[in-house]
């Protein structure tokens, strides 16, 4: 059993939406402006966009190697057609790369990396290399230190770098005591989404007043539940269709999802990104003070998470 | 032709552009739309189709007889993605894990796993507003997204479509790859803002590396900076369509209206597009290699 005063476990607060562009950066980016104490990570690994705002000077890189891909040798290949006759995912094709010779060779686009054509292959022509699917880093930013990756293109097991990410970020709050770790998450509801969630302890869902932010703010916010973990919902762009914006609220009080905060819809979003600043370093704005209101409420509900 | 709507960014406007493009072709030869961004699909928000997605996709897993199985562990260490766990007695099985790629059955001596189906999405086609519409959705709680993916491109072999315009999802990593897959053409849309920039770099990179050739509408144009119109001069990228920052467009895609249908103007314009588009592809001479297609050598 752990002593009162023993290392302190530091909250996460991920941020997530289900559609893509409702504001989830330009948000965490705004909160990263306000709460000091914390320790930043880019989860949306295969097209992150916080390290414009913050600027990060970088401290360290790291390659992610993650799973396996098939080679086949050329001068090896006999030409059979056995291993593409047996892939399930398409991976294989003919190439006349060998001076002319028509060999197979594999797509890596394509390629799980599940070894079957190795397996198969009688004449030991297919290699399972272990390639480099992206990097991840630590940098120093004006606000605290962030994590962040970089997925190659067509990346497999982006899952296992948003986890990779947010332990690498858990581990440095714990280290300088910091009691958050803020979480810019991708968008959907697939692998890296649900890499993001698990074992948080709070979710921000950003969604925005259209059928298709309602929609997809419905949907993320069941995969949530079934995790059993407690969301709160803020709608951006709140005044772009009012009639929508009560739908989602009156949608979130049957669920039970606090509305934490409504923001307007507002260029100075926009102006402020092309500054490479959040909203909240950008002059006096509604939504500025739109967003510190929210973290107040958000800041509460972390608090009243450890009683 | 085929093209692809794709974006590095979430949320620059790839459904808006997909339904109203298709809006306006449709009368204009056999259209086909297909939804493959199936972790959220929404194409079917905009054009209310009479029927569900109530058709199961499936990806193959082991199903392990108990009778055959001496516990060997063989099946456990073959598989890399650790979908099975060797255990006294018989192996443990993680469905979420697995791939369906067939190790299992191949290693096992005792010929104890046969292949069962396990239901990860549905799909759902079918004719509306003179569009063949076909969209998928990825069950809530599965990781990959790409076999759903490929159950909605994979049309019925008797259908001929002229155009098909398929709306895929955000981001660059696999479930992207599998949209753009065989694609005649790559369209990418962006904001002009230092987020849409750079996340337009990385999809410009995904379809360089994938042989597609690509170009760029720029949605929203008017805010943000002149730095995405400098990277496609750079490039070498054809901007190929505008759409103005307009709240008026913004307000009628929020309610779930295709502006393309009372927009007599802005249907031209995507039409207009659309030939271009057709221009461009028929200049270009070679196909992709056909990965999967057994060539028979003379």
């Amino acid at each position: 059993m752990s002593t009162p005063d023993a290392t302190i476990v530091p909250r996460q607060l991920v941020v997530l939406s289900g559609k893509g562009g409702t504001g989830k950066t330009s948000i965490v980016a705004a909160l990263a402006a306000l709460v000091s104490d914390k320790v930043l990570a880019d989860c949306d690994v295969d097209a992150a966009d916080l390290h414009l705002v913050l600027n990060p000077t970088l401290r360290r890189r790291a390659s992610f190697v993650a799973g396996k891909e098939a080679y086949i040798r050329p001068e090896r290949c006999s030409a059979c057609g056995d291993c593409m006759d047996l892939c399930r995912f398409h991976a294989i094709g003919m190439s006349a790369e060998n001076g002319g010779r028509p060999v197979y060779a594999v797509d890596p686009l394509a390629c799980e990396g599940c070894g079957l054509c190795a397996r198969v292959c009688t004449c030991n022509a297919v290699e399972m290399l272990e390639p480099e699917r992206g990097e991840w880093f630590v940098s120093d930013t004006r606000h605290g230190v962030l994590v962040h990756a970089r997925l190659n293109v067509g990346g497999e097991n982006s899952g296992k770098l948003v986890t990779l990410v947010r332990n690498q970020a858990l581990a440095l709050a714990q280290e300088a005591g910091a009691c958050l770790v803020l979480v810019d998450g991708p968008p959907g509801v697939g692998c890296p989404v649900i890499a993001s969630v698990t074992g948080a302890d709070l979710l921000l869902a950003v969604t925005e007043p259209t059928v298709s932010g309602s929609h997809d703010l419905e949907r993320a916010a069941e995969l949530v539940q079934s995790f059993g973990l407690p969301l709160a919902v803020c709608i951006n762009k709140c005044d772009l269709n009012p009639d929508m914006a009560k739908r989602i609220r009156d949608l979130c009080t049957d669920r039970g999802f606090p509305v934490v905060g409504e923001l307007d819809y507002d260029i100075a979003v926009v102006r402020a990104q092309v500054e490479g600043k959040s909203i909240v370093e950008y002059g006096d704005s509604p939504v500025a003070d739109q967003i510190r209101g929210m973290w107040t409420i958000l800041n509460s509900m972390l608090k009243n998470l450890e009683a | 032709m085929k093209i692809v709507i794709a974006s590095g960014k979430g949320g620059t406007g790839k459904t808006t552009l997909s339904v109203n493009l298709a809006v306006a072709l449709a009368g204009e030869g056999s259209i086909g739309l297909l939804d493959c961004d199936v972790e959220e699909p929404n194409c079917h928000l905009y054009l209310k189709p009479p029927f569900d997605a109530t058709q199961a996709v499936g990806v193959a897993i082991p199903v392990v007889d108990e009778q055959a199985c001496t516990g060997c562990g063989l099946c456990a260490r073959a598989c890399e993605f650790h979908a099975l766990v060797a255990l006294p007695g018989q192996p443990l099985f993680l469905p979420e894990l697995c791939h369906g790629c067939g190790v299992c059955t191949y290693v096992c001596p005792e010929e104890a796993i046969s292949e069962g189906n396990r239901e990860i999405g549905l799909i759902g086609a079918g004719e509306v507003s003179g569009i063949y519409f076909r969209w998928g959705r990825l069950h809530l709680g599965e990781a990959r997204s790409t076999p759903v993916i490929r159950a909605v491109k994979n049309l019925p072999a008797a259908l001929s479509l002229d155009t098909v315009i398929i709306d895929a999802p955000p981001g660059v990593a696999c479930p992207t790859v599998e949209a753009l897959r065989g694609a005649d053409y790559a369209v990418l849309v962006t904001e002009p803002t230092p987020f849409g920039l750079n996340d337009l770099g990385l999809a410009v990179q995904t379809a360089r590396e994938m042989d597609i050739p690509c170009g760029v509408v720029v949605n929203r144009a008017g805010i943000g900076d002149s730095r995405v119109y400098d990277f496609c001069a750079v490039e070498g990228i054809p901007i190929l369509l505008e759409i103005p920052d307009s709240r008026l467009i913004a307000e009628v895609c929020s309610r779930g209206e295709v502006f393309a249908a009372m927009n007599a103007s802005f249907a031209a314009d995507l039409r207009a597009f659309a030939s271009d588009l057709r221009a461009r592809i028929a200049c270009r001479p070679t196909s992709p290699r056909g990965y999967g297609e057994k060539v028979t050598t003379p």
